[in-house]
């Protein structure tokens, strides 16, 4: 043993030392601390924006817990049984997401959700861990890094559920589910010139999205983004009451449960996609800083994770889930902010709501079950 | 070995293309977060201050508080012109699922008509967002409580409570205090609009109208916390409002009410002054309206009866209304001939009945001639002129004075000229000259019409006013005052104001009056019929002032002419007539004679010098 243990670089002080209650349980301690201090920080803000609401505080608190009953199932699954059964978790996704459109039922125009009896639950949910699962076994299967065909059939697999997911309609996860498939592409190597004729043929398909697959919902709100002033109290109201509330906050905030905005609910969402404002207003921009340091700590371990992985698929699967993560929180803070257009993505970790916390926590659970894969692998 | 090796590179390599592929999203996320910490950084520091104004803006509204308008009291302080408070109804249409729906619901409840309808729609036009636009005005209690009880449970309607103007007594004040009404585009042009911001309500007519600006008060201010949906959380700043004046008045409720009772339904005009201050102690004008369907806006119909009425409802007789004065000027034109020496009190004038110019065979009738067949008396001297109101006596005065020196004894009695009484709409008159005559009419004088202006017919015109004030002045020896219905503003006295009494000897005066008191207490004189059971002296003086002229020699027949033609009845008078404390003017439209008027102002005196409790 300790001879093939030698190829493996600290491996010996990995065999040095016992092994802590956190590498038992495979969690990643440097992961899951800044993520910790994330919670937190979102419960005060959720206290606050909840207007001093204790229920809603605990029932945050109830998702957290589910959420990390999850975390630490997932994260003792070995890798390579995610591997094995991507595809039949990614088909069943699929075959869910394609049932929406006759059995779903619908809020605001929009069918997302399948009931089964007294759980409902959006198949799209299961789809943004399903994606990088699927086509981080699907490249590698077919050799890195990925040759044009491969290619080819990576993208059929990442477009047909990201296009039921847009006509169901809900354009904002689609776009996510999406780029955590392209995230896997990018990172398992496909050449430039592949991702530019892509990325050229994306800007192709705007024009004709634009007349034919968006609702007026949808263009409204991107038009919205280029002047909340033509609409105050339509559909600029959201956008112009955000900016006013971070705006207001200035460097230091208002003060803690100060925000005039959100408290006198001139801020709509406040609890949910709109909690960033909440925050910025009440604590001001170090506040906001404080934050997305934060989130840089939990991206910059995912990213670290990745560097370090055992395994193609590990590597593929921790940068997807990590650059995924950061693109939920730039999206969100940017949309919130005015430079991107209102779609329905949570700030991770702050924003209330069980199905997304539980999501998300599922994609850590399995970033713990990379990281900690190479200790599985050298005992 | 070679295809571990291989192995190996392929590991090699794909580690190698997957650590710059991750330094590549690692660049493109600094990248991505650096625009965003720019555009925080943007709105939390550079613009920070305009949206802390913002922020501020939005919860903070400033808001007017209206000042109460000031309230008139009469004399002995009974509210004549009120504030009650009444609801308005209210929708806030984002508080609404279906505004439609709503305005619906509400059309039918409240019986909404269109005028209430259109004006919603006009103020909904110019709302600002979570703004309680009214629906329905002035309902009050006993209104709310049967149709609008739950309405406010119904979501976006809002009830509000706010004061309106009030009138309790209706009809019989709204000649003299006139009325406010909705603030309207015009009004605005001429009002301070800082001044009238959250005012519903402005003076149109009357006091109302005159008294505005001191009546109206200053507006006050509070800065109010308010939530999203308009709410008020707390006022965080308050500048209270200076509610307007209160005014006191001259006039006494129950006299005007005697007034109004007295006058019955005669058409005509009564003014009642305080001779020893001009106060008005009455004005009645007849018929009236009800000031209080003007407050919220009268209806068109209503306004249409009003406006086509034969009647006249909305002239205010008292100080609009243009009447020949008829024999009531004759004491006025007898002391003028006094004092320029045209006749002594012993001047005697042989009266067949009729009069004619030197030279000219048209004859002028002494109203005796139709009643006795003869003049009053062989020679009637001035005291007798005067009680029996002899025109032949006057013709002849007439014809000696000459139409210029009669304006200028009249003129300082104030007869064609506006007193300048406190209200509004106050008419002139007319009091001819030769240089009237060819200012206005560009025509000579002649000198015919010198002789019914004697008996004051003609063009002379005056108003009810004028002639209760020319009264003032014979009451008064002299002493004049601007005629004022309002005593006090607030503590503040503002009626009163003397004016240059006229200067005229005693005997003058003494031998006017003797004639006057004979008017009433001889038995000859013409208002001889309101003397019975009288406790104190009346000195009046009658008239009739021509509807229609009557022909050459043709004889005047009541019966045979309709009710509209049928001549004016005129008294004037004051008593006691030692140390008078009042004095009356009647005019009853179409009454006929004086007799239409003199019990009316009998009464008037009755109840102020019987009862008078107060000096």
């Amino acid at each position: 043993m300790p001879e093939y243990s030698r190829f493996f670089e600290g491996s010996d002080r990995d065999f040095a030392r016992a092994q802590t209650p956190a590498e038992r349980l495979h969690l990643d301690v440097v992961l899951l601390m800044p993520m910790l201090a994330i919670m937190t920080a979102g419960l005060f803000v959720l206290f606050s924006a909840s207007d001093g609401d204790w229920d809603t505080v605990n029932r945050q608190i109830r998702n957290f817990v589910v959420g990390f009953a999850v975390l630490l199932v997932v994260a003792q699954i070995r890798l390579d049984t995610f591997q094995r059964w991507a595809p039949t978790l990614y088909l069943g996704a699929l075959l869910l997401l394609l049932l929406v459109p006759f059995f779903g039922v619908g809020a605001k125009g929009a069918q997302r959700w399948l009931s089964l009896g007294v759980i409902r639950f959006q198949p799209s949910e299961i789809m943004k861990i399903a994606m990088p699962l699927m086509v981080a076994a699907w490249v590698v299967r077919n050799g890195l890094p990925p040759r044009p065909s491969t290619t080819v059939t990576t993208l059929l697999i990442i477009a047909l559920p990201a296009a039921a997911i847009a006509t169901q309609p809900d354009l904002g996860t689609a776009i996510l589910v999406g780029a955590s498939g392209a995230f896997v592409v990018f990172m398992a190597g496909v050449s430039w010139w592949q991702i530019f004729s892509g990325a050229l043929a994306a800007l192709a398909c705007i024009w004709p999205a634009w007349l034919f697959l968006l609702r007026d919902y949808q263009k409204q709100r991107i038009l919205t983004l280029f002047n909340p002033e033509a609409d105050r109290l339509g559909a600029g109201w959201n956008i112009i009451q955000s900016k006013t509330a971070i705006g207001s906050g200035g460097w230091s905030g208002k003060g803690y449960l100060q925000g005039t905005q959100s408290h006198l609910d001139f801020l709509p969402e406040s609890q949910t996609d709109f909690i960033i404002a909440v925050l910025a207003e009440e604590w001001g921009l170090r506040g906001v800083l404080l934050l997305l340091l934060l989130y840089g700590l939990v991206v910059s371990r995912g990213l670290w994770i990745s560097f370090t992985a055992q395994t193609s698929y590990g590597r593929l699967l921790a940068s997807a889930i990590t650059l995924t993560f950061g693109v939920y929180v730039l999206v969100n803070m940017g949309m919130v902010a005015g430079i991107l257009p209102v779609v329905g993505v949570p700030l991770p970790f702050v924003s209330f709501g069980g199905t997304s916390i539980v999501t998300l926590l599922l994609g850590f659970g399995i970033l713990s079950a990379i990281s900690t894969e190479k200790r599985v692998l050298s005992r | 070995m070679a295809g571990t090796l291989g192995a190996l590179r392929d590991t090699r390599r794909e580690w190698m293309i997957n650590r710059s592929r991750l330094i590549a999203a690692v660049l493109a996320l600094i990248a991505v977060l650096g625009v965003l910490v720019y555009r925080y950084y943007s709105l939390q520091i550079t613009q920070h201050d305009d949206f802390m104004t913002q922020s501020d803006r939005n919860r903070i509204r400033v808001e007017v508080i209206p000042p109460t308008r000031g309230q008139i009291v009469d004399r002995k302080g009974r509210l004549l012109a009120a504030n009650k408070p009444t609801f308005v109804i209210g929708v806030v249409r984002e508080r609404s699922e279906d505004p439609a729906a709503l305005v619906g619901i509400l059309t039918e409840r409240l019986s909404l008509t269109d005028r209430e309808l259109k004006a919603f729609q006009e103020r909904s036009d110019r709302r600002r967002p979570f703004e309680a636009v009214p629906i329905k005005l002035g309902l009050d209690d006993a209104a709310l409580a049967t149709v609008a009880v739950d309405l406010h449970q119904l979501p976006g309607v809002v009830v509000d409570a706010q004061l309106t103007r009030d009138y309790p007594y209706g009809e019989a004040l709204s000649h003299v205090l006139g009325y406010v009404g909705r603030v309207s585009a015009e009004d605005l042009a001429e009002l301070d609009t800082e001044r009238y911001r959250g005012t519903l309500h402005t003076g149109k007519v009357g006091l109302e109208k005159r008294y505005e600006p001191l009546l109206h008060g200053k507006p006050g201010y509070q800065h109010i916390e308010t939530n999203a949906h308009g709410r008020v959380l707390r006022v965080l700043e308050k500048q209270a409002p200076v509610p307007g004046k209160n005014l006191r008045l001259y006039l006494d409720l129950d006299l005007q009410r005697e007034a109004v009772a007295a006058l019955g339904d005669q058409r005509g005009a009564v003014v009642a002054l305080d001779p020893l201050t001009g106060g008005v102690l009455a004005m009645v004008s007849n018929p009236s309206y009800d000031a209080n369907l003007f407050v919220e806006g009268i209806s068109y119909s209503d306004y249409a009866e009003l406006r086509g009425s034969l009647d006249t409802p909305l002239l205010n007789r008292a100080v609009q209304g243009q009447y020949p004065p008829g024999s009531t000027v004759k004491p006025l034109i007898s002391l003028g001939a006094l004092a320029r020496d045209f006749i002594t009190p012993d001047t005697e004038i042989p009266d067949p009945g009729w009069y004619r110019l030197p030279g000219d065979d048209r004859r002028y009738r002494d109203w005796t001639l139709r009643v006795r067949g003869t003049g009053h008396a062989e020679t009637v001297d001035l005291r007798m002129a005067i009680a029996e109101s002899c025109d032949t006596y006057y013709y002849d005065l007439a014809h000696r004075m000459g139409i210029d020196a009669m304006a200028e004894v009249l003129q300082p009695f104030g007869l064609g000229q506006r007193t300048g009484i406190d209200t509004t709409g106050e008419q002139d008159g007319i009091l001819p000259s030769t240089a009237w005559k060819r200012a206005a009419l560009g025509e000579p004088w002649y000198p015919g019409e010198t002789i019914s202006a004697g008996i004051g017919q003609g063009y002379m015109l005056t108003t009810p006013l004028q002639l209760a004030q020319a009264a003032m002045v014979l009451a008064n020896r002299g002493e004049s005052f601007v005629p004022s219905v309002v005593h006090r503003v607030d503590d503040l006295t503002v009626g009163g104001v003397q004016r240059p009494p006229i200067p005229m000897d005693d005997a003058d005066w003494q031998a006017v009056v003797a004639g006057m008191v004979d008017v009433v207490h001889s038995p000859r004189g013409t208002a001889a019929v309101i003397a019975k059971g009288v406790g104190y002296q009346i000195a009046g003086k009658t008239g009739t002032s021509q509807v229609v002229s009557i022909a050459q020699d043709a004889i005047y027949d009541e019966d045979a002419i309709s009710e509209r033609n049928r001549n004016h009845g005129l008294f004037v008078a004051f008593a006691p007539v030692e140390n008078p404390r009042i004095v009356v003017a009647v005019i009853a439209e179409n009454g006929g004679g004086s007799g239409a008027a003199s019990p009316v102002a009998r009464q008037i005196m009755d109840a102020w010098l019987n009862e008078a409790s107060d000096a």
